[in-house]
């Protein structure tokens, strides 16, 4: 337990370190799913285009 | 091209995560602290690999827009296009851990050095490009405009990179770039390859999935595409 309490304390500096790896997280996995959704929502589109199509 | 994507991604992702957890666990658990920073030191493992990003990313936009300008081919374009936002974020963690790096080690969050300030132009550079890509009324205009400035803007880089050698400044000069004898011990070093690694594949990836959009969005009209939508194979 105590180990894990000097693990997370980073020798005085947690604030500065954690927020650093927090804030690179929230950005680093924002980017992943906004590139994610674009993906998708490319697709349904490409898909809805062919259904159009096949149905005229 | 675009199977070639669709491909490729699954085992980026997997090799990604497999070096961030390894990369985190040696950086994080297993490496001594820096016995003048302390433990502080330890946002090199995100500061270092993301400001490495921030100038290769745009190397890479430079470049294809470069390729896209001589020989006029597409996906030189859509790379530029899906390259941006990536490095726009990778530039921003680089200047974020940073300014929290530099608070506990300098004292405060923020100076007006070359360093600091050429990664700071290397932002604006990525938010002008994307603005003058949104702001342009026919496409091909603004791929073309976009791109000079992709290619203007690639001056930047030897800056950013030289500055901590050409101006005294606060920062510390580079760690690992020095070829002969890196000055961190192999404990150190091998979670920092380790996430520059990670953070490598991690754009790849993501390069993947934003170019795949694109190509979905632009070939709209190939049969290739409505083929592929019909089996829902996309």
């Amino acid at each position: 337990m105590s180990e894990l309490m000097d693990f997370l304390s980073m020798g005085g500096y947690a604030f500065y370190v954690w927020t650093s790896y927090a804030l690179t997280t929230i950005i680093l996995l924002g980017i992943v799913i906004w590139s994610s959704r674009q993906l998708k929502q490319s697709r349904t589109q490409a898909i809805r285009r062919a259904q159009q199509h096949r149905k005229r | 091209m675009y199977r070639f994507a669709d491909r490729l991604a699954p085992w980026l992702a997997g090799l990604c995560v497999l070096c961030l957890v390894a990369g985190l666990y040696l950086g994080l658990v297993v490496a001594p602290a820096d016995y003048e920073q302390g433990d502080s030191y330890r946002i090199i493992y995100i500061h270092v690999p993301a400001a490495w990003m921030s100038m290769f990313v745009y190397v890479v936009m430079a470049t294809s827009s470069a390729v896209f300008l001589i020989w006029r081919l597409k996906i030189a374009d859509m790379v530029a296009l899906a390259s941006a936002p990536i490095g726009a974020a990778f530039t921003a963690v680089a200047l974020l851990t940073g300014s929290f790096w530099g608070k506990p080690m300098w004292g405060t969050w923020w100076i007006w050095d070359a360093r600091l300030t050429s990664e700071l132009l290397l932002l604006f550079l990525y938010l002008g490009y994307l603005a003058l890509r949104g702001a342009l009324e026919t496409p091909q205009s603004a791929s073309k405009a976009a791109a000079i400035l992709a290619i203007v803007g690639v001056v930047n880089i030897p800056i950013i990179h030289f500055s901590v050698e050409w101006w005294n400044t606060l920062h510390q000069p580079a760690t690992i770039t020095k070829f002969d004898k890196p000055s961190m011990h192999i404990s150190m070093l091998r979670p920092l390859l380790l996430m520059v690694l990670a953070f490598q594949l991690l754009y790849f990836h993501n390069l993947m999935v934003r170019v795949r959009a694109l190509i979905l969005q632009r070939e709209n009209r190939a049969s290739w595409v409505a083929e592929l939508a019909e089996k829902n194979h996309v």
